[in-house]
């Protein structure tokens, strides 16, 4: 049975590496993993649940009962004098005094000094923290403005980068590789030194607090033209020639032909596309002042600025932002670590 | 639903059909290409290389004037501003004392985020390429956060580190004291430090644990034959083939950590003090936070951190070569 238990793959037993190997990765995950299990787990608290020292690791609230002509009330349990062990309901407090009915004899008023009393917690979902995002700020116009740029700049990035890329694999025209290598080299030009003359063009374009100023310059990526040529480059010419043979024309050939047979670099690009244009956050905050036209992060940025103490909603908004990135990684996951293995490695 | 997109895809991509179709027409051979690449180059030029240009422009003129011909021609003045110092290794004997802070603190944060951040994504590679139970899970949770936002990231770290958070908490539990982690300098350093590595070592594990993978299993039992202790085999064989693997990791790792800027600056905001402010959080405050926006000064510290960033592309492009012909 010992040997059932330590045996691997058949032959060898477990020695004090594989022990420590598996350690680390369990801590590790914890460290990975971990924190973003208490955001999942502090978001679903209430207000007063996040207030709570040392915090909860479920979510709790103080819980409440329905009292005959006295509305919901906050339940206690009464832990000294002659009511101890009962659970009362409180009508108000008044400094250190708080006053209490019984729920079952909602008539007599029972007076207690507050620490004779400590809150009845129960398990709760405060779901409420999400739905009152969308109540209470003009959150789905944040929502919708995330969607819209990733959405938009992800098709246009997908054509835009699709198109260059069939010319440089599918044409012999002079100046193609000088082309090439001109795009490549805007590798090394990251957005954050062109920063003030961007910000110009965007200006002088219209373009400041409008979604359309996050996208355009976002469209041309080397890393997409560079992906789908190499990709492109393994399809055989003969379908090209085969296509001429049959009179059709070459934008035909493109979309008909190697955009279809281009699908896994297409899906790869796609993936990272989205990735980039949703988590984007420092041209976006440049080119994007009224909160308005803000995305996600940009919202959250400001929102964690202003209203430091409301937790709740900050932890909600959170939330929904890493959402539709977990679902997609979940889905995804290898084609994504797959992207990265060779995309990465340029 | 999916035959009312494809409708809607094919009557779109067949609107462009008949003005291609008159190129065609009128360029021989493969010019037609030029029509291809035309709007990837377009936005090239728009967004990429005519910013370059102005760079230049801005960084050699002065004033707050956003509108290039508005701006009056201050030749080196910017650059000579920000390099003005007494003493160059104490920021606040410097005119721009808040450049300086950032460029020692980059340096720092470069030097220890990229140090730590190889050595542990190297280990959880090697870890990962170990006979593990479960390692798909694994290499999953560890990679998860690359996937977040900069800004998600920072804020769960946040609401962690707070005064009143999880971590406090949990020291509290153990008996020790509470400290308060983003408004002591050194604290609120070393977390920007530890935040960005959790936030990006997956990246580079995935890089090391692909190269791990193309080690030919046929060296590795070969060397198991010769008993080879596991040390001597690591740095004798498995390191030395895992190094063009190691120096990409190593330049895309220095590329990034030198940009530093999202996660910090809503983790931290930059303070205590200038304890977390970095090079580019001096671009972006003095370019468009601040009162006045000094847009030449941004200008050029932007053009200053440009030289260093070609630098370490050219060896990054030497290390490639050099990693392609070892195979």
């Amino acid at each position: 049975m010992a040997n059932l238990l330590t045996a691997r793959r058949g032959r060898l037993r477990w020695d004090w590496t594989d022990w420590a190997a598996h350690l680390y990765l369990v801590l590790g995950t914890l460290v990975m993993f971990g924190p973003v299990l208490w955001l999942g787990l502090s978001s679903v608290k209430s207000e007063s649940g996040l207030q709570a020292y040392p915090p909860t690791i479920l979510p709790y609230e103080q819980a409440r009962i329905d009292v005959p002509e006295r509305g919901t009330l906050k339940l206690f349990h009464v832990t000294q004098g002659e009511h101890a062990g009962q659970d009362l309901a409180e009508v108000r407090r008044l400094g250190l005094q708080s006053q209490l009915v019984d729920p079952a004899n909602p008539g007599t008023l029972i007076r207690l000094p507050i620490e004779a009393r400590t809150p009845v917690m129960r398990l709760h979902a405060a779901w409420e923290n999400f739905t009152d995002l969308f109540s209470q700020f003009s959150f789905a116009r944040i929502v919708w403005n995330s969607v819209f740029i990733t959405v938009v700049a992800t098709v246009l990035t997908l054509l835009v980068n699709s198109m260059a890329a069939f010319a440089l694999s599918k044409y012999k025209f002079s100046g193609r590789d000088q082309v090439f290598l001109l795009m490549l080299a805007t590798l090394m030009i990251p957005p954050t030194i062109v920063l003030v003359p961007n910000y110009l063009i965007a200006s002088q374009l219209g373009l400041t607090n409008s979604p359309w100023g996050v996208i355009w310059p976002a469209v041309a990526t080397p890393t997409g033209v560079f992906l789908l040529r190499q990709y492109m480059l393994t399809l055989p010419d003969e379908l090209l020639e085969a296509a001429r043979m049959d009179h059709a024309s070459e934008w035909r050939i493109y979309w008909r032909i190697i955009l279809p047979l281009s699908s896994p670099a297409l899906a790869v690009l796609a993936i990272f596309s989205v990735m980039w244009r949703w988590n984007e956050f420092l041209w976006p905050m440049v080119v994007l002042s009224r909160s308005e036209s803000f995305t996600l992060p940009l919202a959250l940025n400001s929102f964690q600025g202003e209203l430091t103490t409301q937790w709740h909603f900050l932890l909600a908004m959170t939330v929904l932002t890493l959402l539709p990135v977990t679902a997609i990684f979940v889905v995804l996951q290898r084609h994504i670590a797959q992207g990265i293995a060779s995309a990465g490695v340029k | 639903m999916v035959k009312l997109v494809a409708a809607l895809y094919a009557a779109l991509m067949n609107l462009p059909e008949r003005p291609m179709k008159w190129a065609q027409s009128q360029l021989s051979g493969g010019r037609l290409g030029w029509v291809f690449v035309g709007p990837n180059l377009a936005i090239f030029a728009i967004f990429t290389f005519l910013p370059i240009a102005f760079d230049l422009h801005y960084a050699l003129t002065g004033g707050t004037q956003l509108l290039p011909g508005d701006r009056p021609y201050v030749g080196a003045e910017n650059f000579a501003s920000l390099l003005d110092c007494t003493d160059h290794f104490d920021p606040n004997s410097c005119r721009r004392d808040l450049f300086w802070h950032g460029i020692w603190n980059t340096l720092a944060f470069v030097g220890l985020q990229v140090g730590l951040m190889l050595f542990f994504s190297l280990l959880t590679a090697i870890v990962l390429n170990g006979r593990i139970i479960g390692r798909s899970f694994f290499r999953a949770a560890f990679f998860y956060p690359v996937l977040l936002s900069p800004v998600v990231v920072a804020l769960i770290w946040k609401w962690i580190l707070q005064r009143e958070g999880l971590l406090n908490a949990a020291m509290e539990g153990v008996g020790a004291t509470p400290v308060n982690w983003l408004l002591d300098g050194n604290w609120a350093f070393f977390w920007s430090v530890f935040v960005s590595i959790w936030a990006h070592m997956g990246f580079y594990t995935l890089i090391l644990l692909a190269g791990l993978q193309s080690i030919p299993a046929e060296i590795n039992e070969a060397s198991q034959m010769d008993a080879t202790r596991p040390f001597r085999h690591f740095t004798r064989i498995t390191l030395p083939l895992l190094m063009p693997n190691v120096l990409v990791v190593l330049v895309l790792g220095l590329i990034r950590a030198v940009q530093i800027f999202d996660e910090v600056y809503v983790l931290t905001g930059g303070g205590p003090g200038s304890a977390t402010t970095f090079v580019v959080q001096y671009i972006y405050k003095t370019g468009f936070a601040d009162q006045v926006r000094q847009y030449g000064l941004a200008a050029a510290a932007s053009l200053l951190l440009a030289s260093v960033l070609l630098v370490l592309t050219l060896i990054q492009m030497k290390g490639q070569g050099g990693g392609k012909q070892r195979g």
